[in-house]
Formats: C-alpha cells, sequence, structure tokens
C-alpha cells in the first residue's frame, strides 16, 4: 500500500507539493494527472525515497520512506522514468535489464531466467545481445521498462509513459499496463494524455499547482468538463461529443467511442421503431 | 478546411518526384518513390507509425538531408525552385524554417531576444532590420513580454513559440515543424497547433506538420499524407483520408472520425468523416433530428 | 559536494547594478582582485582582498550563491594548505596559499553569477575572437546547468535500479559512477547534434561580419568603476614593493623531513 500523508514539500524556498494526502491500496490501477509543472514526477518520486518529505510523511507498505533506503524502496517501487537515454549504459540489451537485480545481489541463476521472461514478455528477446544504442526509440523504451520489472517489483510507477509514442505503440503500451495490474500489480501511471487514461479506465487523481483538485473514477472526473480544464487538460473528444448532444438525451459520461457508438446506434434505432 | 482561393493558390513550393533516400550504413530506403507536389500557403499534416519516413522526408525540406545527413539520393525534390541535392541547409534557411521536436535542444541563449535575434543575425543583415524582425516575430507569437527570460526556464509550450519566432525572424517562406508537440501537454499543444495556423493565415506561409495528434491539426490541414514504411500511402483533405485503410496502417485518427467509422461499419452511415467536434455534432443531431420526422 | 560548486557560478539574472555593470568591468575587478591576490604573500592583505568583495557580492544579492562556490572549494583549499604545511611551510604562509585560492575562486565565482555568457560572448567578440569561436565558448558555459540538472536525473534514474554510489572504497565508487557517465555521455553527443542542426537551419555561420543585435555600452558609471579599479590596482602594487607590512612573525612549522 502506498501511503501520503499531508505531504508538503519543498524546493529551492518553493512549495512545489501543498498538503497532499493519497492512499493508493494494493492492486489499484491509478493515472495522476495535470498540467506540466503541477508536481506529478516530484510526487512520484517520494514513492521510491528519492525525494523525502519537507511535511508529512509517506509510507510503503507500512514503513515510512524516511526509513529505507531508495535502494531498498525500489525493490517494492518500480519506478519508470520518462526518458530511456536517461539509464541506457550496458553494452547489451540482456546486461542493461540485468543491471537492477544484480545491485539487489540475486544469484546469477535467478537472474538469468527473469531477464530471458521479461525480454520474452516485452519482445524483446532478439535483441538481448545487441547493444541498447542501436534500437529505435520505441524499442529503448521497451528496454527501460523491462529494466524495471525485471526484479518483479509489487508496485509499479511510469512516468509519462505514452511520450513519443506513435498510435500503435501506444496500444501495446497500453494492453501491457492493464495486463500487468489484473495480474495483481499496483499501476500508477503519471500522464496527461487524456485519451490514453479512457482507454485504460484507471482512478484518476488530478493534481494542480501542487495540490489535488479531486479524485475519482474516470468516467467522473474526465467528464467534468470544468474541472477537467482547471486542471489545464483537454477533456476526451467523445465525452465533449456527448456533452454537446446532452439535450437530445445522450449521457455526457459517456467517454469510450465503442459506447458512444451504441448509443447513437441504439437513439437511432430507437427512432426508427418510433416512426413505425 | 478548403481552399478559398484556388486560382491565388497555384505556385508549386515543393515538387518531390520518385524521391528516394538511404541513409549511409542503412541498407533500407528510408524513403521510396515519394511524389509530392505542395501549393504555396497549404496547411499540410503528414502522419505515420514510427520510423515510416516522415522526419526523413522534412529533412530534405530544408537540405538537413542530403547536407547534415549522409546517404543517397535518388528521384528529385526541389522547393521554391532550389534543387535540394545541390544545396545546403545555410542556403535554405532563408525559405525554410524548422522546428524540431525537442523544445529545449534548439535553443542556446540566455534571453529570448537573443535567440529570435540569431537567425536574422546570422544572415548579415544590419541591426535596425534585426530588431524591426525580432520585435515583428515576438509579437507573432506572443512572447514579447517574455523578452528577457532564459529560455531554459521556460514551459515547453514557450519554449516552442520562442523556437518558431526565432525561425519566423528569418521572414521564411516555408515552416516545416517535426512533432513539434511531442513533449507539451494538451493545452499547450493546442495553443502550439493555433500559432501555427495563424501564421498560414495571415503570412500565406506554407505549414508543413509532422503530427501524432491529430485530434489537434486535422481542422487546420489542408491536406493529410500517411505514410507507411517510407512510402506515402495516402493522401487529400482529413475528411477523405480517415477511413477504414488509415486505421489499417495503425494512425491515430481523431475519435470522433473513429466513431462514424465504426457506425458506418454497423450500417449507419452518416454521410461523412468528420474531423471537427462542430462538424460531428451538427451531423448526429442533424441525422437523429431528421430522422424523427 | 560537486553540483554545489556549479551553483557557485552559474549565472542568474538578477536587477542588481553589480549584474547592470557592463562586463568589462567586472572582468577588470575579477582581474585585478587575481593579481593583486599574486603579488601579495600577507595574510592580512589576503583576508583584506576575500572580505573587501562582500559589499559587492551583498549589492548583487547573491550571498547564498557565492557560498557555494566557497563551500565548493573549500575541499581543494584543504589539500592547499596541508600540501604547504607538511613540506614545510610557516602555518601563516600555509594559511596564506589558502586564502589566495579563496579569493580567487570568489572573485571568479562574483564575476560569472553576474556575468551573463552572452555578455560574455559579445566581449569576447569585442577583442575580435572568431564568431564561432565564441559562441562555442558561451554555448559551453551555458549548457552547464543544463548538464548538471541531466546529471541529477540520470543519478535518480539510476538509484531506481538499485544502485547505490556511495558505498565501497574509492575504486569501486568511480566503477559505480560508469552509470551515470555513460548517460550523460551519450545524452551531451545527441544535444550536441540537435544543436547543430537547428544552428544549420538558422544559418550558423554563413556570415562572416555578422551584425549582433545586443551590442556593449559602458555607461558612466561603467567609466567611473573602471577608473577606481585601476587607482586600487596602482595603490596595491605601489603597497607592495614599496611599503613595508606588519607581518605575524612566528615560525610555526612542521619539523623538517625534507631536510
Amino acid at each position: 500500500m502506498i501511503e501520503v500523508k499531508n505531504l508538503h514539500f519543498s524546493y529551492d524556498g518553493n512549495e512545489v507539493l501543498h498538503n497532499v494526502s493519497i492512499t493508493i491500496h494494493d492492486g489499484e490501477f491509478i493515472a495522476i494527472m495535470g498540467e506540466n509543472g503541477a508536481g506529478k514526477t516530484t510526487l512520484i518520486k517520494h514513492f521510491n525515497g528519492l525525494l523525502k518529505p519537507s511535511k508529512g510523511e509517506v509510507l510503503i507498505d507500512g514503513v515510512s520512506t524516511r526509513e529505507e533506503t531508495v535502494a531498498s524502496l525500489s525493490r517494492k517501487v518500480g519506478l519508470v522514468f520518462q526518458n530511456p537515454d536517461h539509464q541506457l549504459f550496458s553494452e547489451t540489451v540482456f546486461q542493461e535489464v540485468a543491471f537492477s537485480m544484480r545491485n539487489y545481489g540475486y544469484p546469477e541463476e535467478t537472474i538469468r531466467r527473469r531477464v530471458k521472461f521479461i525480454l520474452e514478455t516485452l519482445d524483446l528477446s532478439s535483441y538481448a545481445d545487441t547493444s541498447p544504442f542501436m534500437l529505435s526509440g520505441g524499442e529503448r523504451k521497451r528496454v527501460a521498462l523491462a529494466s524495471i520489472l525485471v526484479s518483479d517489483p509489487k508496485h509499479i510507477v511510469l512516468d509519462e509513459p505514452t511520450i513519443g509514442q506513435d498510435h500503435q505503440q501506444k496500444e501495446k503500451l497500453k494492453n501491457f499496463i492493464v495486463q500487468m495490474n489484473t495480474q495483481g500489480r499496483t499501476v500508477v501511471i503519471v500522464t496527461h494524455d487524456v485519451e490514453f487514461v479512457v482507454e485504460c479506465r484507471p482512478k484518476v487523481i488530478l493534481l494542480s499547482k501542487g495540490s489535488i483538485l479531486a479524485e475519482g473514477p474516470y468516467d467522473e472526473i474526465l467528464s467534468d468538463e470544468d474541472l477537467v480544464r482547471r486542471a489545464s487538460l483537454i477533456p476526451p473528444q467523445i465525452g465533449l461529443l456527448m456533452s454537446s448532444l446532452k439535450d437530445l438525451g445522450f449521457n455526457p459520461a459517456i467517454l469510450d467511442v465503442y459506447q458512444a457508438k451504441s448509443a447513437i446506434e441504439r437513439r437511432l434505432l430507437s427512432n426508427v421503431s418510433k416512426t413505425l | 478546411m478548403s481552399k478559398i482561393l484556388d486560382v491565388t493558390r497555384e505556385l508549386i513550393v515543393i515538387k518531390a518526384q520518385g524521391l528516394t533516400f538511404t541513409y549511409s550504413g542503412s541498407k533500407k530506403p528510408a524513403i521510396e518513390n515519394l511524389n509530392l507536389e505542395v501549393e504555396e500557403g497549404e496547411f499540410i499534416v503528414i502522419t505515420g507509425p514510427s520510423g515510416c519516413g516522415k522526419t526523413t522526408f522534412a529533412r530534405c525540406l530544408n537540405a538537413l538531408i542530403p547536407s547534415f545527413y549522409r546517404g543517397e539520393m535518388k528521384g528529385s525534390i526541389s522547393v521554391l525552385g532550389i534543387d535540394i541535392s545541390k544545396s545546403t541547409t545555410s542556403q535554405l534557411s532563408k525559405y525554410v524554417g524548422f522546428v524540431f521536436q525537442n523544445p529545449e535542444n534548439q535553443l542556446f541563449s540566455l534571453s529570448v531576444e537573443r535567440d529570435v535575434a540569431f537567425g536574422p543575425e546570422n544572415l548579415g543583415l544590419p541591426r535596425e532590420e534585426v530588431r524591426r524582425r525580432v520585435e515583428w516575430a515576438m509579437k507573432v507569437t506572443g512572447i514579447t513580454h517574455l523578452r528577457h527570460a532564459a529560455p531554459y526556464e521556460l514551459s515547453g509550450g514557450q519554449q516552442q513559440r520562442v523556437a518558431i519566432a526565432s525561425v519566423l525572424a528569418m521572414k521564411p517562406k516555408i515552416i516545416v515543424l517535426d512533432e513539434p508537440t511531442s513533449f507539451l501537454d494538451p493545452l499547450s499543444a493546442h495553443q502550439i497547433v493555433e500559432t501555427v495556423s495563424n501564421l498560414r493565415r495571415e503570412m500565406e506561409i506554407t505549414i508543413i506538420l509532422i503530427e501524432h495528434r491529430l485530434d489537434l491539426a486535422s481542422r487546420y490541414a489542408d491536406r493529410v499524407i500517411i505514410m507507411d514504411r517510407g512510402r506515402i500511402i495516402l493522401e487529400g483533405p482529413p475528411s477523405k483520408v480517415y477511413g477504414e485503410h488509415a486505421e489499417a496502417i495503425g494512425v491515430g485518427i481523431p475519435k470522433i472520425s473513429l466513431l462514424f467509422n465504426l457506425l458506418k461499419r454497423d450500417g449507419y452511415d452518416l454521410g461523412c468523416t468528420p474531423v471537427t467536434l462542430e462538424e460531428a455534432t451538427q451531423t448526429i443531431r442533424r441525422r437523429i433530428l431528421d430522422d424523427r420526422s | 559536494m560537486s553540483l554545489k560548486l556549479f551553483e557557485g557560478f552559474r549565472f542568474t539574472g538578477k536587477p542588481t547594478p553589480i549584474h547592470r555593470m557592463d562586463p568589462r568591468p567586472k572582468l577588470l575587478i575579477a582581474s585585478s582582485i587575481f593579481l593583486l591576490s599574486i603579488i601579495f604573500t600577507n595574510i592580512i592583505v589576503l583576508l583584506i582582498l576575500l572580505i573587501g568583495q562582500l559589499p559587492l557580492i551583498y549589492l548583487a544579492k547573491s550571498l547564498r550563491r557565492w557560498s557555494n562556490s566557497l563551500r565548493g572549494g573549500a575541499v581543494l583549499a584543504t589539500l592547499i594548505f596541508i600540501m604547504n604545511f607538511l613540506t614545510g611551510s610557516t602555518l601563516t604562509f600555509s594559511l596564506s596559499m589558502t586564502l589566495r585560492f579563496l579569493v580567487l575562486i570568489s572573485a571568479f565565482s562574483l564575476f560569472f553569477l553576474t556575468t551573463s555568457p552572452d555578455d560574455l560572448g559579445l566581449v569576447l567578440e569585442k577583442l575580435h575572437l572568431p564568431y564561432t569561436l565564441s559562441f562555442t565558448f558561451t554555448t559551453a558555459v551555458r549548457l552547464v546547468p543544463t548538464v548538471a540538472l541531466e546529471a541529477q536525473t540520470i543519478v535518480d534514474a539510476q538509484r531506481s535500479r538499485g544502485l547505490e554510489l556511495d558505498r565501497g572504497n574509492i575504486i569501486e565508487r568511480l566503477r559505480r559512477h560508469i552509470p551515470i557517465l555513460i548517460p550523460l555521455i551519450v545524452s551531451a553527443i545527441r544535444r550536441s547534434t540537435e544543436l547543430a542542426e537547428a544552428l544549420e537551419s538558422r544559418a550558423f555561420g554563413s556570415c562572416e561580419n555578422r551584425e549582433s543585435l545586443i551590442t556593449l555600452h559602458m555607461k558612466l558609471t561603467d567609466y567611473f568603476v573602471v577608473i577606481a579599479t585601476i587607482i586600487i590596482l596602482l595603490i596595491g602594487i605601489f603597497v607592495r614593493f614599496w611599503v613595508p607590512l606588519p607581518s605575524l612573525d612566528e615560525n610555526i612549522r612542521l619539523p623538517s623531513i625534507w631536510g
């Protein structure tokens, strides 16, 4: 469980996070959203102890982050950074992915087994002996992801995973993230990609200027246009469509394109039946 | 958005014929047999899956290919009548401005003003002319109040506006933007695309925008070009291009366009593929109300 | 420690009279302090040279950042003291050498804190350095905070994979920094390439006689500062060579092992 209690964080004289309190239960799927500069990255850096609270506390599985090292917290909370090029340094993809488990002191045989497994899962087996610097942008992002997931942390936090990804890559990422969560892991994504969140269907926490604006199921939060705009985000296109057709009886909380399709078809059918 | 005055827009500013380019050290061409003509003042959006060759094509427009990126070029490409294969980026910089994906790495100065002045200074223009252009470019992009700010302290959206201003100060005829919104949040992304569209409208500058965020860019585009594996697969006004084929290639067409495609496949043809929210809303409303009567 | 040192030399634009000063008198001040600190070994003079900078730093509202540069140089300063003392110099002399080093760091910290790299480039241009060279220099200076920030991000990313940088002996610690160094270098190369592309696209280097939009203008106050500095410098030189100074006459030194 990740508990954030009355967290205040200041840097260089500025308070970046004000009185943030969140509880993320095991196995939950959360999206932390807000504009650039809202404090999202600062918040998640508290989850593995990279930053310690100025006031308040952060507890991972009941233990305060002030009492554990980053290395030890990283075994429980896997934090995947935005830019894979800030991590890659090894001669081969295999070495790169094995890095964290070697730091944690796992036996070589376990490492070999787990690296092989995660490379297969992420479609990177053919690159095991390739230099990570030779791979394309999307592939490097997968290597970075693999290098955190290899140790199978209970909680996974992804910072802006969709940046620079094309449509198909985002599809695959969405499926992968959802699968990780279905398998029981806590998944937290930090993002401002509203359409991506609609497809993932997590619980949403809206952050703006260092404070929590709102939290709740994604469809409740993202269909509230005012709230979304206050967080400097753009509401999902389908939501805006349904909202402007509210007077015809459409539910403005529909955000998914397939649900919208069904709603419109139902309406057109009922029109036909009325005329009959 | 339809072309209103076809008659005045007949000048071809970009002409590619059979354009093929293979980066040196690569076995396969990054772009293959591209044929394209762009008229003056057009707003072109180029999109496609990663690796489809859109950036490669963009680099040809201001001669980064072949003067900065070595390789083998076949076919031809001319910009404003200039043969690219025989030119350098410096020569093209007067006519073609380039805005890059990463906001921070294209700005280098410690004040916005100096960054914007950099281009015209390099052209050897006298100080008064440089000053005039800097003031104008900052006004048009709405960053005059940031003139003394240090670019690296600005937000991504502000940085991209500085980048656009610094390119604009060279008074180019064509501006190429390679995924300028990648690192920006949705609101800033929206503002950038709007700024660019205003440039086109007010100054008849031809815009080539490479984008994944089609929901933002489509409303301004005269034509959308979809590339895949180095070739142009689809080309035309967005409403014609956002069909099943585009979906199959794996392009992220706007959700409202997808909605209408899905409805059509289920037998509910609403008669068009909308590109803007207003179009979609009006079409659905009309259909439902018409049906009733 | 290392990143703090950078903070002591990073320019921040503030509306203070020192910041507004033309870079040339500021360079003259820093160089004069440098010169004076070299010709004197008298500990009292060196102390005056160090403390005399405080009012300037206070005017520039840069006290905290300036102290960072001193803190960053503390290690080297201690090393200088130890080296001098261990090779047989007196206590006072060793302290003087240490002070000289600190005066140097301080003077140039003051200069770089209040002078924008762009202005520096303009000074270099006035000295008729080729534009591409002065540009390279100022870009390098301007990139220092960016690289420092990136280094921090890389450290964060690698620590999140269990890397512990402060364990082990010196050799092990150096090895543990490889996962920091390599991404930093790769990133620097990528950044340079992207910057080069952007600069090419804006006709960099295409014109020999470029006119800069912003030029340096010496105001009246700047001329006063120059005159005052030259006077102080001349007085200092006069005092050094023609005026006997009180000195702390002690002979505390280590027993000579070196004969």
